[in-house]
């Protein structure tokens, strides 16, 4: 009798059928086989790498140089490693969701309705929370603090602990794979349909569990970025001498410090109905399901410009250093940003304008929406009279800035149709929605990150990548995103619901074939990435641009090393007007030693951030199988790392002056060394990183 | 360094903070714990009691006060205000309006 009471006290719900490979072995059919498969990955990948990383005996050299690390290039640089494995995962499932439709047509496809869900809430939340947040925080993790002239976040420790929270979510994540299932309530998890009397099993516990901790990291990482950027830029660098990529990351900040508290709260109280009975949100009992969605849109418009500013603000810095012009229209540019961020907190509701409220609210929200498209508006235009007369190279972070100005546009287009309540209604809960959306988050979010990725690789590892394959990529997520979503328009307006599991008319079938290659082709586009990751890793000799200024650009970001040393600065610079390193190129004040080098601090490694990060995924596994040892022990060791890590005081390391100068004068001497590059032949193997300048 | 003295200074506040903190929390759970006011009055007393906190929070963990208000903790205080009052005001707004609507006798 004690047997089963044992067992549950041990592992809580869990059961063998959690497992999908004992489900695909009970009951074999593709749907299951799919489940097991990708389960399988998840378990075959962490072992591959795990063996691989000990083949390697790498396990040292990664604890102590980067899990550890406090460095916020290391820690951007491991964020972005998170972005691109979910990134991979979120594609794969959206070829399978495009297939599945495209196979469905009056009959059952290969995927049963339950997985065909997880799919889309799993594709949603990921790309959401897992792919654009990490990746945009990794981004601004790296260039910010270099482009300031600092030498860190302002918070360290914070950073690391806001990484490993991203870390542990994804963890979380990944399991769901594994060991159970995921919610299948979509990426905005409404209630009552995610409470316990429609969603009984982990699904939607593994999707509160690992956004809330990827909430909680993001507001650390906002409170952290707007400090640094607040605190901590260089003597001289007022404010609006500041980078537009800067202004783009404190406004992210901002709205990440306000737009995720109302994600934490809806999350633990469905949280709160689902594990202690109370009814905030149920049918019954006064639970009120529209103060979820209220609250969920609160957050989740911002949302959109979190993920969408950074992105605006690699556009800034690309356009202009292609096109070797100073931007044109900063302040308006500024103007623009803090518009759009303080606008982006008064139209939530347009989210949910066929949910009940009179016609008079919907009004107000739907002007205020599309009052957006303003500021929106003068940043295109912006962009484009900094290309007007510009020397401009078709480099691939610049075609995918065209791509985006082009079709960026268009997407704003359908989103002031969908701004009009009256039209509103008409498409709402369609695939017209969902086109609207990926129009404005693939070119408005992913290709700008791309766009940043490929920029600022060569400052981050002292090597280009190579333009070639660039470009391939590039022209297929275009094309790829045209085919994939452009049809998706048409099948919208005809009265196709999203999220639909099966079709029933056959007049939809050219369109969803057309969408289903649309996805291959972005699918292609992703791996031509990875190849050109790989090929320009293969042949980083070749490309060393470690002088640190392949594009001849402006930022103090391009005024170091590549990649720059830890210290990111010999001295703090002192910034004498706007495109800092620009100037001083030009007025031959560049690349000069210091005259006296001076100690530097910097924070030790720590491996608090792990620890806390890790925990609070194990406690969350706890959570959604209710192993309640697991919970208290990993929730305790959470709470007493904190607390230990408080009282820690020596947690600064000296880099002597000696160091700091040996590595200065190596450098500069490369710099002497160095043939200066043209524009016209930056993109070959002559560009040593140093910018041959005229003027 | 800090000498004993100035650090005692300078640690005070915080554990002031601490200790108002504590009592406004278990004034607001006393309260409706053990029934001492109920419905409306409950639920302005403990709004009450928030705002209160607030203020503690600002003055002893923040150092915020009214006389050497320095410029950019009060344009930072004021942005997240306009925040709150939108987010807030809006959401009263959309509920009542829902509430009308849908709960309406
Ligand atoms: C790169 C190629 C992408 C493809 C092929 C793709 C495809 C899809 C498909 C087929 C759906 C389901 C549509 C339906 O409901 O019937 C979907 C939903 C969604 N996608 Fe994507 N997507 C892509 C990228 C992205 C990106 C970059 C983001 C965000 C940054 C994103 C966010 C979402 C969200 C939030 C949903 C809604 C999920 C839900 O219904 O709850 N997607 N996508
Ligand atoms: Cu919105």
């Amino acid at each position: 009798m004690t047997g089963p009471t044992i067992t549950g006290f041990l592992l809580g719900s869990l059961s063998w059928g959690a497992l999908p490979f004992v489900r695909a072995w009970r009951e074999p059919n593709i749907s299951e086989i799919i489940g097991a498969g990708a389960g399988s990955i998840v378990v075959i990948g962490a072992v591959v790498t795990i063996a691989l990383i000990t083949w390697l005996q790498a396990w040292e050299y990664l604890w102590t140089q980067w899990f550890t690390s406090l460095d916020h290039k290391k820690i951007g640089i491991m964020y972005i490693v998170i972005a691109l494995v979910m990134l991979s995962r979120a594609l794969i499932e959206a070829v399978l969701i495009r297939s599945q439709q495209a196979a469905a047509i009056n009959g059952p496809g290969f995927v049963e309705p339950g997985h065909f869900a997880q799919l889309f809430s799993t594709h949603g939340s990921i790309m959401i929370f897992f792919m654009a947040m990490p990746f945009l925080t990794g981004m601004v993790n790296y260039v910010v603090p270099l482009q300031i002239g600092a030498r860190d976040m302002a918070f360290p420790y914070l950073n690391s602990v806001g990484l490993w929270l991203t870390a542990g979510g994804s963890g979380l994540m990944m399991a769901s794979l594994v060991v159970g299932e995921f919610s299948t309530g979509g990426w905005s998890g409404y209630p009552p349909y995610t409470e316990l009397n429609f969603s009984g099993g982990p699904g939607p516990d593994y999707w509160i569990w690992a956004i809330t901790l990827a909430s909680i990291g993001s507001t650390t990482a906002g409170i952290n970025i707007a400090c640094t950027i607040y605190k901590f830029r260089a003597p001289g660098m007022t404010f609006l001498r500041m980078p537009l990529f800067c202004w783009t990351a404190v406004c992210t900040a901002i709205l990440m410090i306000f737009a995720m508290p109302p994600l934490t709260v809806a999350t633990a109280l469905l949280a709160a109905d689902r594990y202690l009975g109370t009814h905030f949100f149920t049918d019954d009992l006064g639970g009120n399901m529209m103060n979820y969605v209220n609250l969920f849109w609160l957050f989740g418009h911002p949302e959109v410009y979190i993920v969408v500013l950074p992105s605006f603000g690699v556009y800034s810095e690309v356009v202009s250093a292609f096109s070797s012009k100073e931007l044109y229209g900063y302040k308006s540019l500024v103007i623009a940003t803090m518009a759009i961020g303080v606008l982006s907190f008064t139209v939530w509701l347009h989210h949910f304008f066929t949910m009940g409220q009179s016609a008079d609210i919907n009004a107000v929200f739907g002007i205020a929406t599309m009052a957006i498209a303003i500021p929106t508006g003068v940043k295109i235009y912006d962009w484009i009279f900094t290309m007007f007369r510009g020397e401009v190279r078709f480099t691939p972070p610049m075609v995918l800035s065209l791509a985006f100005m082009v079709t960026f546009v268009l997407g704003g287009f359908t989103g002031v149709i969908l701004a009009t309540p009256p039209l509103n209604y008409m498409v709402h809960n369609t695939l017209f929605v969902v086109a609207h959306f990926h129009n404005m988050l693939i070119p408005g979010t992913l290709y700008g990150l791309l766009a940043g990725y490929m920029y600022w690789f060569p400052k981050a590892f002292g090597f280009r990548l190579n333009e070639r394959l660039g470009w391939i990529s590039a022209g297929c997520w275009i094309t790829g995103f045209y085919l994939a979503f452009f049809p998706l328009y048409v099948l919208g307006a005809s009265g196709m619901a999203r999220r639909t599991h099966e079709v029933f008319d056959p007049a939809f079938r050219p369109w969803l074939y057309v969408a289903l290659f649309g996805a291959f082709v972005l699918f292609t586009a992703l791996v031509t990435l990875f190849v050109q990751l790989f090929v320009s890793i293969r042949d980083r000799h070749a490309n060393m641009v470690a002088v640190g200024d392949p594009w001849d650009a402006r930022g103090l970001e391009w005024s170091v090393a590549a990649p720059p040393p830890e210290w990111n600065f010999a001295v703090i610079p002192q910034v004498e007007s706007r495109d800092a390193f620009y100037w001083r190129k030009r007025n031959r004040e560049a690349y000069k030693p210091v005259d006296h080098y001076q100690d530097i601090e910097l924070p030790k490694p720590s491996a608090c951030g792990v620890i806390v990060g890790l925990s609070a995924a194990a406690c969350g596994f706890g959570l959604v199988w209710r192993i309640w040892w697991l919970v208290a022990l990993f929730g305790a060791v959470v709470v007493a790392t904190v607390i230990i890590r408080s009282f820690l005081r020596d947690v600064t390391r000296t880099i002597p002056a000696a160091e700091v100068e040996a590595f200065d004068r190596r450098w500069l001497a490369q710099a002497h060394y160095a043939k200066p590059v043209s524009r016209q032949r930056e993109m070959s193997r002559r560009n040593e990183g140093l910018a041959e300048w005229t003027a | 360094m800090s000498t004993p003295r100035r650090r005692r200074t300078e640690t005070l506040p915080y554990v002031i903070g601490y200790g108002l903190s504590l009592l406004l929390t278990s004034i607001a759970f006393g309260l409706v714990w053990q029934h001492v006011l109920s419905g409306h009055t409950a639920l302005f007393a403990v709004l009450g009691l928030g705002l209160a906190q607030i203020l503690v929070h600002f003055r002893c963990f923040l150092h915020i006060d009214l006389r050497r208000n320095s410029l950019p903790d009060l344009q930072l205080l004021l942005f997240s205000s306009m925040i709150i009052a939108l987010m807030v005001s809006g959401t009263l707004v959309v509920l009542i309006n829902l509430h009308s609507r849908m709960m309406g006798p």
